[in-house]
Formats: C-alpha cells, structure tokens, sequence
C-alpha cells in the first residue's frame, strides 16, 4: 500500500471537507439547492473516496455491514416518525404546521429538517452498501 | 382529527413501521417476526374494513397529506374500487402472513427469514400505496416499491435458478416501470397535474395532443407487461415456478391484480370511456389480445408437468379475463372484471397454497408425483378440488360468477363471439386441472415419500395397503382451507362482491 501514500494523505485531508459539505448541503437544503439527497449522495461520495484509497478491508473495519444495515432503515424510521408526530399533534400526516412549536416558520424548519435528516442517513447509507456489495462479494 | 379520519394513511404507515422495525425483532428473537407480520397483517386486514365500512356510508373518502389541498398536494382517495382491491389485497395478505411460517422455515435460510419478513411487509406497503394514492406519480413510486420488493423475495427462492427468474423480471419489470414513468411525464407535460382527479378534468379538452396520446400507449404497454398480458408474459412463469411457495401464493393473488386496478384507472379516471372509445381504438386491441391471453394461457397450461408453472399459465388466462372485462366497457362486463380481482385473487391463491404444502411435505412439484396425494392429504387435495372446480367456473363456485357476468356483458356488447371463448377456455381448464384431480384421486402412491415422525399416524388404506398421513400442520392448513371454502361460500352468496363491485363499475363507468 505505500505506493499509494500520496493518495492516503489527499485524501485523509479531503474526507473532512467533502463531509463537512454534505452537512452544509444537507442543512440548506430547504433554502437553497440542495436537500437530504444529495448530501447523502456527496457524505457516501467521501466515503467511497475512503474505500478508494485505502482498500475495501479497511473501509469494512470502519463501516460494519451491520450498521449499514441499521442505520438504512433508521432513516426512513425518522421520515415515517416525523409524519406520525404530526398526526399526534392534531394534524394531517406530514402536517408540519400541527406540531406544537412557538410559530409556523419554526414548524416547517423543523419538519422539514426531521425529513431531510432521514433521507440524508439511508442515501449515505444505501450508497455504501451498494457499493461495498458490488466491489466485493466475497464476505456475506 | 379522529382516528377515523387517519385510517387511509394508517393502512401504508402500519406495515411500512413493520417493514422497518422487523429486522429489530429478528434480532431480539426470530421466532418473534412470524407473530409480528400476522398481528400487522391483521391490523391491516381490521383497517381495510372499516374503511370499506366508512366508504358505504359517506361515499369517496380523501385524505390531504401534509394538509395541502389536493391537486397541489398529495391525496389518497378511497372509492368503492380501490377499497375493493385493498380489501382484497389485505385479506390475501393475512392468509398468506398466518400460512407462512413453516412454508418459510422450511426454504428459506435462518437468517435470512426476518429479512423475509421485512420485504413483504414492505411489499404489502407497496399494494397498499398503488391502490389508495390518488396521486399518479405517488402510484408509480409505489408501483415501484411493490416490484421491487417482489424482485427480492422471488430471487429468495430455494432454487439458484430464482436468481435468473428475479433477474428477468427485474429487467422487464423495470422497463414496464420506465414506460409508466414516461407515460406520467407526458401527462404532467401537457396538463401540470399529478392528480389523478385533476387529470381526468384537465385531459378531455387535450384529447387530440400527440403527448396524450403517446402518454396512453406508454401507460398500456407498461401495464400490460406489468399485468403479463399474453404476448407480454414471458417474465411469469418462471418468477412463480422458482419463487418461495408463499412468495407464488401471494403475487399471484395480488400482485397482478393491483397491476389490473392501475389499468382500470389509467383506462376509467384518467382517460375516459369517451376517449378508450372513439378516440383511439384500444378497447379493440384489448380485447384480441385478452382473448389470446385467455386462449393461449390456457393451452399453455395443458402442456406444463411442473404444477407452479400449469397454475402460472393459468394465470396468464385469468389475466386476459380481467382485462376482457375491463375492455368491453359495460356496467355487467366490468363487473365481471373486478369481481374476478378478488375471486381470481381466493381461487389461485388456495390452489398456490395447496400447492406450498406439498412441496413441504414431499418436495414434488411434478404432476406425475402427485399420484394417490387424496388419501395422503385429504383436507388439503379436497381444498385443491374446490379451487380447481372455481378455475373452471363450475356453477355455486366463484369462477361461475366472474364468468356469467363476463359472458352477459360480452353478450349486452354485441360480441358474442367472445361467449365461446370464454367456453373453450373452461373447457381448456377442466382439462388441465382434471389431469391433476384425476393423479391425486385415482391413481395408486407409487413413490415413498420421507414421512415425518411427529404428525404422521399410520393408518390402513381401503384396499390394504398401508397409507400414511401427510397432512400439513394447523398454521398451513387453516388459511389453505378458509380460502377454498370461501370460494365456495362467495360462489353462492355472491350478492354481496357483487353489490360493491358494480358500484365500482358504475363509479369507473362515470356514473357514480
């Protein structure tokens, strides 16, 4: 691996930055160009970027298959509890305005940003392990 | 708001929680998932009547999401059609959830089986989504969400050649599912709705748009081959012949039905029976190729040794009558058409069942093997005859009444000449499904079979030979048999499938 260590330090110098972006993205998201999506889509880029230069077995010890899976399906449990605090607030489901906060603008930042949080995990998450699946099948 | 009021959303959060929660459960225990997906199919099951309840009392319910109003927003709607095939649909899910659990154990790994799970609560979220949205790119997306989930749990199958049968569908599939997204596109293009509703006001004045109408050819060709209309079919028989046996029961039973009640929309709501009509002459084209598929589905069949792929073809015929139905746009035809939505979805889903126990229990799927199952398996050969008997359409069965009104509203059409087709095609099915009554009844076992020994009591055969007992256990045999009886018991009380079916028709037909 020491022909590559002008790649591993690159790199260990851009992960930060590509991640600290995919939460600048995720957190504009309803303002600007951006959203949940597509954060989830540049956080799993760094990673991926990770698995490039370091080789799947690293990238594995880091990212367990296991909380891949988790963290998958905890995104969209996010998205779905969202929905169903709004209808235990009194509203429709997704209502973000029913839910109990000082004004309206406050609610919708909020609901919103519940939502986009849980895109923003399962797409990170979803990429890996799509990737991880296709670059090696030889571990289950 | 009540809880009342939150039941259309109810029916897709319920099982989309389960979905994501059972692979939790595994964890804690894995027994647990089996108990999980029957109580959630149940609540499911209880939602989905008292939703029809609510729909015979106030008419067309509609539920905003997020509270925006409906033709910016995102609307479910229940109607009697679509509460209808969630009825349906829901029902056959629960069936299938109580009959799955040894079925499951038995072909598919440990560890795999909570992820099982998981992906048919998920698919059960799909069937749920596509029916009650009201929104057409909202139906896409979970048109999707069921295929995918079905891609899965065929390729979960016990065969390796599961994995090329799933890959098939997943690449005809998914270009069905292109064509529908296009067709979508087109309509959002010339009209800036999604809704459904909406659509069907907006779209009459554009009837003559290039767009709308190359929107109308996507949408039908899509479905088609969603809905495996005959020469579109080539993806079914082997994705339910190396599927899990629950996996077969449950697609076959609603799968393809759900993929029938787009098509009733896309044909009724969107477009018009105008438009189906006199503006282009689709009707005309669905209703040649419905009669092949119910032809050629059934000549098929006759040709098949493996038992799942002769109940596949069968299908593939059952299909061509829905879509006959649908095609001849009267009120008794299109009657007929939904009502076989939910008596196709009772007959092939007992017979699909029937079929899961033995392989259970002997692991034969080959006709020839079924030699002298009646004395081994009585309860579940008799549910096989009951199920046989409506495929053919025998009177005070559920396939006589579909058929009858079918035939009436091909008749009050002035097409006649689709009566005998409707014959042959019975005449056809008597053939193929008495090759398989006539092995289990009248032939001698010639095969020894490995017989387990805790449910298996020995007793005398009437002419000397020893016969041991197969039957299935309790959990397999209860839905098998409850839903052959119904065919039975809807076959004679049938006023009431009926009643809310040709509401549906005459709601399709525009007259509310």
């Amino acid at each position: 691996m020491n022909e590559h260590v002008i790649v591993q330090t690159i790199s260990k110098i851009l992960i930060p930055f590509i991640q600290l972006y995919a939460l600048y993205v995720l957190a504009h998201g309803e303002l600007g160009p951006g959203g949940g999506f597509q954060a989830g889509a540049i956080f799993g880029a760094s990673i991926i970027l990770y698995v490039l230069a370091f080789g799947l077995k690293a990238a594995k010890l880091r990212y367990k298959t296991k909380v891949l899976q988790l963290l998958t399906s905890t995104g969209v449990f996010i998205y779905a509890s969202v929905g169903v605090l709004c209808m235990l607030a009194g509203g429709a489901y997704l209502q973000y305005s029913a839910l109990p906060l000082p004004t309206q603008k406050l609610a919708y930042a909020i609901g919103i940003y519940g939502i986009e949080i849980g895109v923003f995990i399962t797409v990170t998450s979803v990429l890996v392990t799509i990737f991880f699946e296709t670059a090696g099948y030889e571990d289950d | 708001m009540t809880l009342t009021e939150h039941l259309p959303i109810l029916i897709i959060i319920v099982p989309l929680f389960a979905a994501i929660l059972m692979p939790l459960t595994g964890v804690v225990n894995r027994s647990l998932c089996w108990y999980f997906t029957v109580l959630v199919t149940f609540v499911v099951f209880l939602i989905a009547i008292s939703l029809v309840c609510n729909v015979m009392e106030v008419g067309r319910i509609s539920y905003r999401l997020g509270g925006w109003e409906p033709p910016w927003g995102i609307e479910y709607v229940v109607d009697s059609l679509s509460v209808f095939v969630l009825l349906v649909v829901s029902f056959i899910a629960f069936a299938v959830a109580v009959y799955a659990r040894r079925s499951v154990e038995a072909e598919i790994p440990a560890g795999k089986v909570p992820l099982f799970y998981s992906v048919y609560m998920l698919f059960i979220t799909g069937l749920m989504g596509v029916t009650i949205t009201g929104d057409i790119f909202n139906l896409y997306v979970f048109l999707e969400i069921t295929s995918l989930s079905i891609y899965t749990l065929i390729a979960m199958g016990p065969n390796r050649r599961a994995l090329i049968a799933s890959f098939n569908y997943l690449i005809l599939g998914t270009i069905a599912g292109t064509f529908v997204l296009i067709g979508v596109g087109y309509l959002y293009m010339v009209t800036g709705t999604l809704n459904i509703a909406d659509l069907g006001v907006l779209l009459p004045k554009l009837y003559g748009s290039s767009a709308v109408l190359t929107a109308f050819a996507f949408f039908t060709v899509g479905l088609s081959l969603k809905l495996a209309l005959f020469p579109l079919h080539i993806w079914l028989p082997n994705a339910y012949s190396y599927a899990p046996s629950v996996v077969s029961a449950v697609v076959a039973a609603t799968a393809t039905k759900v993929g029938a009640y787009v098509l009733l929309r896309i044909l009724f709501t969107v477009f018009s029976v105008d438009f189906d009509l006199s503006v282009v002459p689709v009707t005309y084209i669905l209703i040649f190729f419905a009669s092949l598929a119910i032809i050629m589905g059934s000549v098929l069949a006759l040709s098949q040794t493996n038992i799942k792929r002769m109940l596949a073809y069968s299908s593939i015929g059952q299909v061509g009558y829905i879509v006959l139905g649908a095609a001849l746009t009267n009120e008794l035809a299109l009657t007929g058409s939904i009502i076989h939505i939910f008596n196709h979805a009772l007959m092939k889903g007992s017979l699909f069942l029937v079929v899961g126990i033995v392989v259970y229990k002997t692991g034969v799927t080959d006709i020839s093997e079924f030699k002298g199952l009646g004395r081994k398996m009585p309860i579940t050969m008799a549910a096989f005859t009951l199920g046989a008997l409506s495929m053919i359409g025998a009177p005070l069965t559920v396939g006589f009444v579909s058929k009858w009104y079918l035939a009436l509203g091909a008749i009050d059409a002035g097409m006649w000449f689709l009566v005998p087709v409707i014959l042959i095609s019975s005449i056809l099915t008597a053939v193929y499904f008495w090759r398989v009554v006539e092995k289990i009844y009248f032939y001698k076992p010639d095969t020894v079979y490995e017989v387990e020994p805790v449910d298996s009591g020995f007793e005398p055969g009437t002419d000397g030979c020893i016969v041991s007992r197969l039957e299935a256990p309790v959990t397999m045999l209860v839905p098998t048999v409850v839903l052959s009886i119904l065919c039975i018991v809807f076959g004679i009380a049938a006023t009431l499938p009926v009643e809310i079916a040709s509401r549906a028709a005459r709601l399709l037909l525009g007259g509310g």
